[in-house]
């Protein structure tokens, strides 16, 4: 296994150091993987760094995706109707990452495909497909010892979320044992509804960074260039999810098959995105 | 008792602090809702400890939903099935018709104590939902009732009661358009609501405090039974027997005789078309460990961790999980746990309708239906007490058409 192959947490903290010394927040961008198919995402994939994600967040498939809202949803049905399943996703990655050294990917989902693949056996074929970090929706710090430990023990990152519901008595709790980053979801709901205002967001990155020095990203709701480029002259980083998925499923034809528009349209968006966040701070 | 593991000194100690039955149970959510859990928890606990609230809920069930609720000496069944004596503790003679309504009762002061203003709540069979919507109606809160869509088009009726009581009804068109996705929508309105809004789970499952409470708030139905088959028998039962979904009318009976080491247990799982048919409910006998709703307990689900559908003819028993709890029953070997099929519940719910003149619900026919194989091989001097925690009305058209009547 090559080093410049397996998954860490470095690489997420090399591309915050970069994104740094550029003087700019990151973007970034969340698919599901295997959406609308394992082909057609792989392609999507590959072109998302060319495009301007700074980071990528892959969706695993569920069939109970209880925190998001319809856009993901549906990605996630698309995908496992399409055969997908974790080795795949796994696979997914390691084709990126053969390409690709240096683009950060967490994977993001729910915990049971994870608890039924084993927890030992799945970071370790994480990490050696080059996954970077992990972020489980329905695993609060009461219950994630089992999987935050060993993923930080692995060298993986385990970035938690923090909500508006996060108070400072519970802050404390959510920022330990965690690297890479914080993800701050910036409204309360499922993804995809609506976005905080910028009071809210400048209130929260106030709140949050009494309590911990690592990069910030804030997603939930982010739609359009603009909103991004608000969110990033707050935020170390701005998540983009429904509104990329969302794209996908505008491209499919009457079948919900992947056309040829499909990866183009996702990189348009993700081009447009990125230069509302390249722009932010100018 | 089969189980070889270790067993405790008493069964009735668990969850602990966080919500643990052994390996099961716990808070698997979302962020945002884990403050509101950990409040939850804190306004359950006070109240527990307080005997106004007790007293209050004691006022309600009797004179609002009308407890106790008899038990019953099933003569005629007992002769037919020619063994063991068999009694009904008749649940379905609460208002709205079902066990369902103790638990709702209880919640809705608590989320009242609580300050809260909106109620919502996921409904299988809509026999929560009608329960919740009741509540709600009485003490003039604003409900909002998910409901699958396959499980609207089969319970016609409960949806009109439920909009009768002035509740909303949202279909649910995602996933298998049944229970379990009637209750992540609940989670996805509870998490974007998070400020106003109390969920009235309607089993002994979802995240800790859920299972507890639930528990707690049917225990009424083992305490009174306890008491009453003392006074007819002046002994405790043999036997206990009731229907499994999520499990709350069946944990409401069992708990209060869990440490009574001479009463056995019997949970009744949904079969569907028969386990070997991979078209059932029964996540105890054919399920596996795993995490869902807020709870690690068993689930149906494939290799990949994907959860799978449920298939009963009893819509409150089509799930795909079950309460932590009977889990934990289950491997501590305290319970045993059975499937019953479709045409099976179907007979039995025949022949309790004749020979007792009680239209039972076809949940707990499928606890009948145990009954009917189990009491002609115990002697005349055994005593089972079975869980009759809904009425068939709402049935009569599922029935109907699987006996080819048309109505």
């Amino acid at each position: 296994m090559s080093d410049a192959i397996i998954g860490g947490k470095d690489r997420i903290e090399k591309r915050f150091a970069k994104l740094k010394e550029e003087g700019r927040a990151g973007l970034v961008t969340f698919i599901t993987a295997g959406d609308p198919d394992p082909e057609a995402s792989f392609e999507i994939l590959k072109a998302l760094p060319e495009a301007g994600a700074d980071i990528i967040e892959l969706g695993m498939p569920f069939t109970d995706p209880m925190a998001d809202g319809p856009a993901i949803q549906e990605a996630s049905n698309r995908a496992l109707a399409a055969g997908m399943h974790m080795r795949k996703t796994l696979s997914l990655v390691r084709g990126f990452r053969d390409q690709d050294h240096e683009t950060p990917i967490i994977l993001m989902g729910y915990y049971n495909p994870i608890y039924i693949y084993g927890v030992a056996e799945f970071l370790e074929d994480a990490r050696n497909a080059g996954v970077d970090g992990l972020i489980v929706v329905d695993l609060p710090p009461e219950e994630d010892a089992e999987l935050c430990v060993p993923t930080v023990e692995k060298g993986l990152s385990f970035i938690r979320l923090t909500t508006p519901t996060s108070d400072d008595k519970r802050l404390p709790k959510l920022v330990q044992n965690t690297s890479g980053f914080v993800y701050y979801v910036s409204v309360a709901g499922v993804t995809g509804a609506g976005s905080a205002s910028n009071e809210q967001i400048i209130e929260a990155m106030e709140r949050l960074r009494r309590h911990t020095k690592l990069p910030i990203a804030v997603g939930f709701g982010i739609k359009t260039a603009a909103q991004a480029a608000e969110v990033a002259r707050q935020a170390d980083a701005a998540v983009v999810g429904s509104a990329i998925v969302s794209k996908i499923a505008e491209s499919l034809d009457e079948n919900g098959k992947a056309t040829d528009k499909t990866a183009s349209m996702v990189t348009g968006l993700v081009r447009e995105l990125a230069s509302g966040v390249r722009d932010a701070r100018k | 008792m089969t189980s070889s593991s270790p067993k405790p000194n008493s069964y009735r100690t668990l969850p602990d602090t966080d919500g643990h039955f052994g390996n099961y149970g716990g808070r698997f959510v979302a962020e945002t809702l884990m403050p509101l859990i950990l409040e939850l928890e804190q306004a359950y606990k006070d109240a527990k400890n307080d005997p106004e609230f007790q007293k209050e809920l004691d006022y309600y069930l009797k004179y609002y939903v009308g407890r106790p609720s008899p038990l019953y000496f099933a003569e005629r069944m007992t002769a037919e099935l020619g063994g063991a004596k068999v009694y009904f503790k008749r649940d379905e003679l609460n208002h709205t018709g079902a066990h369902k309504i103790n638990n709702c009762i209880g919640q809705i002061l608590l989320a009242m104590r609580m300050g809260k203003t909106r109620i919502i709540a996921e409904t299988g069979a809509g026999q929560h939902g009608v329960a919740t919507a009741t509540v709600c109606a009485r003490f003039g809160l604003p409900c909002t009732v998910y409901m699958g869509a396959k499980d609207i088009e089969r319970q016609s009726p409960n949806v009109f009661r439920m909009k009768l009581l002035g509740a909303e009804v949202k279909p649910v068109e995602s996933g298998s358009r049944s229970l379990k996705d009637a209750m992540n929508e609940a989670l996805r309105d509870w998490v974007t609501n998070v400020e106003d809004t109390f969920y009235i789970i309607g089993t002994a499952a979802g995240p800790h405090p859920y299972p507890e409470l639930v528990r707690d708030f049917q225990c009424v139905i083992g305490n009174e039974a306890k008491e009453q088959i003392m006074e007819a028998e002046g002994r405790l039962p043999d036997l206990l027997v009731a229907a499994i979904g999520g499990g709350s009318n069946a944990i409401g009976l069992f708990h209060p005789f869990l440490d009574d080491k001479d009463v056995e247990i019997t949970g009744v799982e949904a079969a569907g078309h028969g386990v070997h048919t991979g078209k059932h409910a029964a996540s105890l006998t054919a399920g596996a460990p795993g995490v869902l709703h807020g709870n690690r307990t068993y689930l149906l689900m494939d290799d990949d961790g994907q959860i799978t559908e449920a298939d009963s003819i009893s819509a409150g028993l089509d799930y795909p999980g079950i309460g932590p709890e009977h889990s934990w029953l289950k491997d501590i070997g305290r319970v045993n746990y059975v499937a019953i099929t479709d045409k099976e519940a179907l007979a039995a719910f025949k022949l309790c309708s004749e020979c007792e003149g009680i239209i039972p619900a076809l949940e707990p026919s499928h606890a009948l239906a145990h009954v009917i194989k189990i009491a002609p091989t115990m002697s005349k001097d055994k005593i089972i007490i079975v869980n009759l925690c809904g009425r068939g009305d709402k049935d009569i058209f599922t029935v109907a058409e699987a006996l080819g009547v048309k109505l």
